[in-house]
Protein backbone atom coordinates (compact mmCIF):
# COMPACT_ATOMS: atom_id res chain seq x y z
CA UNK A 1 0.00 0.00 0.00
CA UNK A 2 3.16 2.12 -0.20
CA UNK A 3 1.81 3.41 -3.46
CA UNK A 4 -0.90 5.09 -2.00
CA UNK A 5 0.83 7.01 0.91
CA UNK A 6 2.80 8.00 -2.20
CA UNK A 7 -0.34 9.39 -3.67
CA UNK A 8 -1.39 11.09 -1.11
CA UNK A 9 1.36 12.54 -0.18
CA UNK A 10 1.35 13.79 -3.68
CA UNK A 11 -2.26 14.62 -3.71
CA UNK A 12 -1.48 17.06 -0.38
CA UNK A 13 1.40 18.48 -2.52
CA UNK A 14 -0.30 19.86 -4.97
CA UNK A 15 -1.83 22.25 -2.42
CA UNK A 16 1.22 22.60 -0.12
CA UNK A 17 4.56 22.56 -1.44
CA UNK A 18 6.63 25.41 -0.12
CA UNK A 19 5.07 25.19 3.71
CA UNK A 20 6.06 28.90 4.22
CA UNK A 21 3.94 30.20 1.12
CA UNK A 22 0.55 28.20 1.90
CA UNK A 23 0.52 29.29 5.65
CA UNK A 24 1.17 32.94 4.43
CA UNK A 25 -1.91 32.56 1.94
CA UNK A 26 -3.83 30.97 4.75
CA UNK A 27 -3.44 33.76 6.91
CA UNK A 28 -4.29 36.47 3.81
CA UNK A 29 -7.27 34.83 3.42
CA UNK A 30 -8.07 34.69 7.65
CA UNK A 31 -7.71 38.45 7.66
CA UNK A 32 -9.29 39.11 4.37
CA UNK A 33 -12.44 36.81 6.67
CA UNK A 34 -11.90 38.87 9.52
CA UNK A 35 -12.04 42.64 7.60
CA UNK A 36 -14.85 41.36 5.66
CA UNK A 37 -16.84 40.18 8.96
CA UNK A 38 -15.77 43.34 10.87
CA UNK A 39 -16.60 46.16 8.05
CA UNK A 40 -19.54 44.07 5.98
CA UNK A 41 -18.19 42.48 3.18
CA UNK A 42 -16.69 45.51 1.67
CA UNK A 43 -13.94 46.43 -0.82
CA UNK A 44 -11.46 46.27 1.71
CA UNK A 45 -11.65 42.69 2.37
CA UNK A 46 -11.15 42.24 -1.49
CA UNK A 47 -7.87 44.79 -1.08
CA UNK A 48 -6.71 42.62 1.74
CA UNK A 49 -6.92 39.31 -0.35
CA UNK A 50 -5.89 40.47 -3.79
CA UNK A 51 -2.70 42.54 -2.71
CA UNK A 52 -1.96 40.58 0.52
CA UNK A 53 -1.88 37.28 -2.28
CA UNK A 54 0.37 39.87 -4.63
CA UNK A 55 2.32 40.58 -1.72
CA UNK A 56 3.39 37.22 -0.42
CA UNK A 57 3.76 35.56 -3.53
CA UNK A 58 6.65 38.43 -4.10
CA UNK A 59 8.14 37.85 -0.59
CA UNK A 60 8.65 34.44 -0.95
CA UNK A 61 10.21 34.71 -4.34
CA UNK A 62 12.33 37.45 -3.32
CA UNK A 63 13.19 34.93 0.05
CA UNK A 64 13.84 31.73 -2.38
CA UNK A 65 15.51 33.94 -4.59
CA UNK A 66 18.23 35.19 -1.42
CA UNK A 67 18.32 31.17 -0.02
CA UNK B 1 -25.45 36.14 -17.74
CA UNK B 2 -25.51 38.09 -21.12
CA UNK B 3 -23.03 36.78 -23.72
CA UNK B 4 -20.62 39.54 -23.36
CA UNK B 5 -20.06 38.76 -19.67
CA UNK B 6 -20.53 34.80 -20.05
CA UNK B 7 -17.85 34.62 -22.33
CA UNK B 8 -15.93 36.80 -20.24
CA UNK B 9 -16.28 34.05 -17.76
CA UNK B 10 -15.67 31.50 -19.48
CA UNK B 11 -12.73 32.16 -21.53
CA UNK B 12 -10.71 32.02 -18.73
CA UNK B 13 -12.03 29.13 -17.31
CA UNK B 14 -11.87 27.07 -20.56
CA UNK B 15 -8.35 28.43 -21.25
CA UNK B 16 -6.94 27.69 -17.50
CA UNK B 17 -8.60 23.81 -18.19
CA UNK B 18 -6.83 23.37 -21.25
CA UNK B 19 -3.42 24.74 -21.03
CA UNK B 20 -3.08 23.30 -17.35
CA UNK B 21 -4.45 19.72 -18.57
CA UNK B 22 -1.77 20.37 -21.52
CA UNK B 23 0.49 20.43 -18.72
CA UNK B 24 -0.67 17.28 -17.01
CA UNK B 25 -1.59 14.84 -19.65
CA UNK B 26 2.29 15.37 -21.13
CA UNK B 27 3.59 14.71 -18.03
CA UNK B 28 1.32 11.55 -17.53
CA UNK B 29 1.69 10.71 -21.44
CA UNK B 30 5.77 10.82 -20.70
CA UNK B 31 5.36 7.66 -17.76
CA UNK B 32 2.53 5.91 -19.82
CA UNK B 33 5.11 5.89 -23.27
CA UNK B 34 8.08 4.99 -20.63
CA UNK B 35 6.10 2.28 -19.84
CA UNK B 36 4.87 1.21 -23.45
CA UNK B 37 8.72 1.48 -24.61
CA UNK B 38 10.00 -1.11 -22.26
CA UNK B 39 7.42 -3.00 -21.64
CA UNK B 40 5.23 -2.75 -24.29
CA UNK B 41 1.44 -0.95 -25.08
CA UNK B 42 -0.13 -3.82 -23.41
CA UNK B 43 1.14 -2.74 -19.42
CA UNK B 44 0.87 0.69 -20.30
CA UNK B 45 -2.52 0.94 -21.99
CA UNK B 46 -3.79 -1.81 -19.34
CA UNK B 47 -2.14 0.74 -16.56
CA UNK B 48 -3.74 4.61 -18.30
CA UNK B 49 -7.06 2.74 -18.54
CA UNK B 50 -7.33 1.67 -14.85
CA UNK B 51 -6.74 4.92 -13.91
CA UNK B 52 -8.98 6.61 -15.96
CA UNK B 53 -11.59 4.77 -14.69
CA UNK B 54 -10.20 5.18 -11.32
CA UNK B 55 -10.53 8.96 -12.17
CA UNK B 56 -13.91 8.31 -13.57
CA UNK B 57 -15.50 6.54 -10.20
CA UNK B 58 -14.13 9.34 -8.42
CA UNK B 59 -15.87 12.23 -10.27
CA UNK B 60 -18.98 10.07 -10.72
CA UNK B 61 -18.82 9.43 -7.04
CA UNK B 62 -18.12 13.02 -5.55
CA UNK B 63 -19.19 15.10 -8.77
CA UNK B 64 -22.93 15.42 -7.62
CA UNK B 65 -21.78 16.02 -3.60
CA UNK B 66 -21.02 19.30 -5.27
CA UNK B 67 -24.49 20.29 -5.76
CA UNK B 68 -25.35 19.55 -2.37
CA UNK B 69 -22.66 22.06 -0.86
CA UNK B 70 -23.82 25.77 -0.59
CA UNK B 71 -22.97 28.13 -2.98
CA UNK B 72 -21.34 30.81 -0.93
CA UNK B 73 -19.07 27.59 0.90
CA UNK B 74 -18.13 26.16 -2.01
CA UNK B 75 -16.71 28.87 -3.85
CA UNK B 76 -15.07 29.99 -0.74
CA UNK B 77 -13.22 26.31 -0.70
CA UNK B 78 -12.52 26.60 -4.26
CA UNK B 79 -11.44 29.73 -4.06
CA UNK B 80 -8.91 29.04 -1.00
CA UNK B 81 -7.89 25.43 -2.79
CA UNK B 82 -6.95 27.47 -5.87
CA UNK B 83 -5.07 30.12 -4.36
CA UNK B 84 -2.69 27.09 -2.65
CA UNK B 85 -2.94 25.65 -6.05
CA UNK B 86 -2.06 28.04 -8.71
CA UNK B 87 0.31 30.67 -6.26
CA UNK B 88 2.61 27.50 -6.05
CA UNK B 89 2.28 26.96 -9.47
CA UNK B 90 3.18 30.58 -9.95
CA UNK B 91 6.01 30.66 -7.65
CA UNK B 92 7.73 27.61 -9.09
CA UNK B 93 7.21 29.11 -12.71
CA UNK B 94 9.04 32.36 -11.59
CA UNK B 95 11.83 30.29 -9.61
CA UNK B 96 12.23 28.87 -13.00
CA UNK B 97 11.91 31.27 -15.40
CA UNK B 98 14.81 33.09 -12.87
CA UNK B 99 16.94 30.45 -12.98
CA UNK B 100 16.47 29.75 -9.46
CA UNK B 101 15.31 26.50 -9.58
CA UNK B 102 16.13 23.99 -12.85
CA UNK B 103 13.45 23.59 -15.53
CA UNK B 104 11.20 20.48 -16.05
CA UNK B 105 12.81 18.50 -18.65
CA UNK B 106 10.45 15.64 -20.46
CA UNK B 107 13.23 14.16 -22.07
CA UNK B 108 15.12 13.32 -18.90
CA UNK B 109 11.72 12.06 -17.18
CA UNK B 110 11.32 10.01 -20.14
CA UNK B 111 15.06 8.51 -19.49
CA UNK B 112 14.62 8.84 -15.80
CA UNK B 113 11.54 6.56 -15.85
CA UNK B 114 12.79 3.87 -18.47
CA UNK B 115 16.04 3.21 -16.38
CA UNK B 116 14.44 2.67 -13.33
CA UNK B 117 11.81 0.03 -15.35
CA UNK B 118 14.83 -1.69 -16.99
CA UNK B 119 16.75 -1.66 -13.14
CA UNK B 120 13.16 -3.44 -11.99
CA UNK B 121 13.52 -5.58 -15.38
CA UNK B 122 17.36 -7.01 -13.52
CA UNK B 123 15.75 -7.60 -10.30
CA UNK B 124 11.74 -9.05 -10.90
CA UNK B 125 11.86 -10.19 -14.47
CA UNK B 126 8.39 -11.87 -13.14
CA UNK B 127 6.78 -8.76 -11.83
CA UNK B 128 7.61 -6.56 -13.99
CA UNK B 129 4.37 -5.93 -16.15
CA UNK B 130 2.90 -5.48 -12.44
CA UNK B 131 5.21 -2.89 -11.96
CA UNK B 132 5.58 -1.04 -15.01
CA UNK B 133 1.37 -1.37 -15.18
CA UNK B 134 1.46 0.50 -11.98
CA UNK B 135 3.78 3.09 -13.05
CA UNK B 136 1.51 4.09 -16.10
CA UNK B 137 -1.41 3.62 -13.37
CA UNK B 138 0.03 6.13 -10.83
CA UNK B 139 0.89 8.44 -13.79
CA UNK B 140 -2.25 8.46 -14.94
CA UNK B 141 -4.24 8.79 -11.53
CA UNK B 142 -1.90 11.89 -10.45
CA UNK B 143 -1.59 13.98 -13.68
CA UNK B 144 -5.42 13.00 -14.06
CA UNK B 145 -6.42 14.26 -10.09
CA UNK B 146 -4.78 17.86 -10.71
CA UNK B 147 -6.87 17.94 -14.02
CA UNK B 148 -10.57 17.06 -12.21
CA UNK B 149 -9.51 19.40 -9.78
CA UNK B 150 -8.77 22.50 -12.14
CA UNK B 151 -11.35 21.47 -13.83
CA UNK B 152 -13.78 21.21 -11.28
CA UNK B 153 -12.46 24.32 -9.27
CA UNK B 154 -12.35 26.94 -12.20
CA UNK B 155 -16.08 25.43 -13.48
CA UNK B 156 -18.06 24.84 -10.22
CA UNK B 157 -18.90 28.19 -9.34
CA UNK B 158 -20.70 29.42 -12.49
CA UNK B 159 -21.51 26.39 -13.68
CA UNK B 160 -18.61 26.23 -16.19
CA UNK B 161 -18.07 22.32 -15.59
CA UNK B 162 -18.79 21.00 -18.96
CA UNK B 163 -17.06 23.84 -20.87
CA UNK B 164 -13.88 23.73 -18.54
CA UNK B 165 -13.79 19.38 -19.32
CA UNK B 166 -14.18 19.98 -22.57
CA UNK B 167 -11.07 22.55 -22.59
CA UNK B 168 -9.25 19.70 -20.94
CA UNK B 169 -10.74 16.99 -23.13
CA UNK B 170 -9.21 19.41 -26.26
CA UNK B 171 -6.03 19.61 -24.35
CA UNK B 172 -5.79 15.25 -23.77
CA UNK B 173 -6.90 14.29 -27.37
CA UNK B 174 -4.36 16.99 -28.72
CA UNK B 175 -1.33 15.88 -26.76
CA UNK B 176 -2.29 12.07 -27.26
CA UNK B 177 -2.81 12.62 -31.06
CA UNK B 178 0.60 14.28 -31.39
CA UNK B 179 2.05 11.77 -28.81
CA UNK B 180 1.03 8.81 -31.12
CA UNK B 181 2.37 10.36 -34.19
CA UNK B 182 5.56 11.29 -32.68
CA UNK B 183 5.65 8.70 -30.17
CA UNK B 184 8.62 10.30 -28.11
CA UNK B 185 7.86 12.47 -25.26
CA UNK B 186 6.81 16.06 -26.25
CA UNK B 187 9.95 17.53 -24.65
CA UNK B 188 9.02 21.06 -26.52
CA UNK B 189 6.02 21.92 -24.78
CA UNK B 190 6.82 25.22 -23.35
CA UNK B 191 5.98 23.90 -20.14
CA UNK B 192 7.11 26.86 -17.52
CA UNK B 193 5.13 29.60 -19.90
CA UNK B 194 2.23 27.31 -19.91
CA UNK B 195 2.49 26.38 -16.01
CA UNK B 196 3.27 30.43 -15.53
CA UNK B 197 -0.03 31.44 -17.51
CA UNK B 198 -1.76 28.79 -15.77
CA UNK B 199 -0.75 30.18 -12.57
CA UNK B 200 -1.57 33.24 -13.35
CA UNK B 201 -5.03 32.52 -14.30
CA UNK B 202 -5.56 30.19 -11.00
CA UNK B 203 -4.59 32.64 -8.81
CA UNK B 204 -6.71 35.21 -10.03
CA UNK B 205 -9.67 32.79 -9.99
CA UNK B 206 -8.55 31.85 -6.59
CA UNK B 207 -8.82 35.73 -5.51
CA UNK B 208 -12.16 35.77 -6.97
CA UNK B 209 -13.92 32.94 -5.72
CA UNK B 210 -12.51 33.37 -2.25
CA UNK B 211 -14.08 37.07 -2.24
CA UNK B 212 -17.28 35.56 -4.01
CA UNK B 213 -17.67 33.45 -1.16
CA UNK B 214 -17.16 36.41 1.21
CA UNK B 215 -20.10 38.35 -0.34
CA UNK B 216 -17.71 40.67 -1.63
CA UNK B 217 -19.17 42.88 -4.96
CA UNK B 218 -16.41 42.81 -7.13
CA UNK B 219 -16.31 45.94 -9.39
CA UNK B 220 -17.54 45.14 -12.77
CA UNK B 221 -18.57 41.70 -11.15
CA UNK B 222 -16.77 38.34 -13.99
CA UNK B 223 -14.64 41.19 -15.32
CA UNK B 224 -12.72 41.66 -11.99
CA UNK B 225 -11.13 37.98 -13.37
CA UNK B 226 -9.36 39.41 -16.34
CA UNK B 227 -7.81 42.38 -14.26
CA UNK B 228 -6.64 40.16 -11.45
CA UNK B 229 -4.90 38.14 -13.97
CA UNK B 230 -3.38 41.03 -15.48
CA UNK B 231 -1.88 41.98 -11.72
CA UNK B 232 -0.30 38.27 -11.51
CA UNK B 233 0.66 38.58 -14.62
CA UNK B 234 2.74 41.73 -13.80
CA UNK B 235 3.90 40.72 -10.24
CA UNK B 236 4.70 37.56 -11.81
CA UNK B 237 7.02 39.16 -14.39
CA UNK B 238 8.89 41.06 -11.63
CA UNK B 239 9.19 38.43 -9.65
CA UNK B 240 11.21 36.67 -12.30
CA UNK B 241 13.26 39.93 -12.91
CA UNK B 242 14.03 40.33 -9.04
CA UNK B 243 15.07 36.47 -8.70
CA UNK B 244 16.51 36.43 -11.92
CA UNK B 245 20.04 34.51 -11.89
CA UNK B 246 22.44 32.56 -14.38
CA UNK B 247 20.76 29.62 -16.35
CA UNK B 248 21.58 26.49 -14.15
CA UNK B 249 21.97 22.55 -15.88
CA UNK B 250 18.30 20.80 -16.62
CA UNK B 251 17.10 18.63 -14.53
CA UNK B 252 14.24 16.46 -14.03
Amino acid sequence: MSWMTDAWREVAGLFVDDGWLAAAILVVIAVAVIVALGLGASLAAGGVLLFGCLGVLAANVIAAART
Amino acid sequence: MDLTTGWTTAAPAVSAAFLASLVEVVEAFTIVLAVATVRGWRPASLGALAGLALLAVIVAAFGPLLGLVPLKLLQFTVGTLLLLFGMRWLRKAILRGAGVIALHDEALAFAAETAELREHAHRRATRLDWFAGLASFKAVVLEGLEVVFIVIAVGAGHGLVVPASLGALAAAVLVLGIGLLVHRPLARVPENMLKFAVGVMLSAFGVFWVGEGLGIAWPGEDLAIPVFAVLFLLSGLAGVALARRPAVEEMP
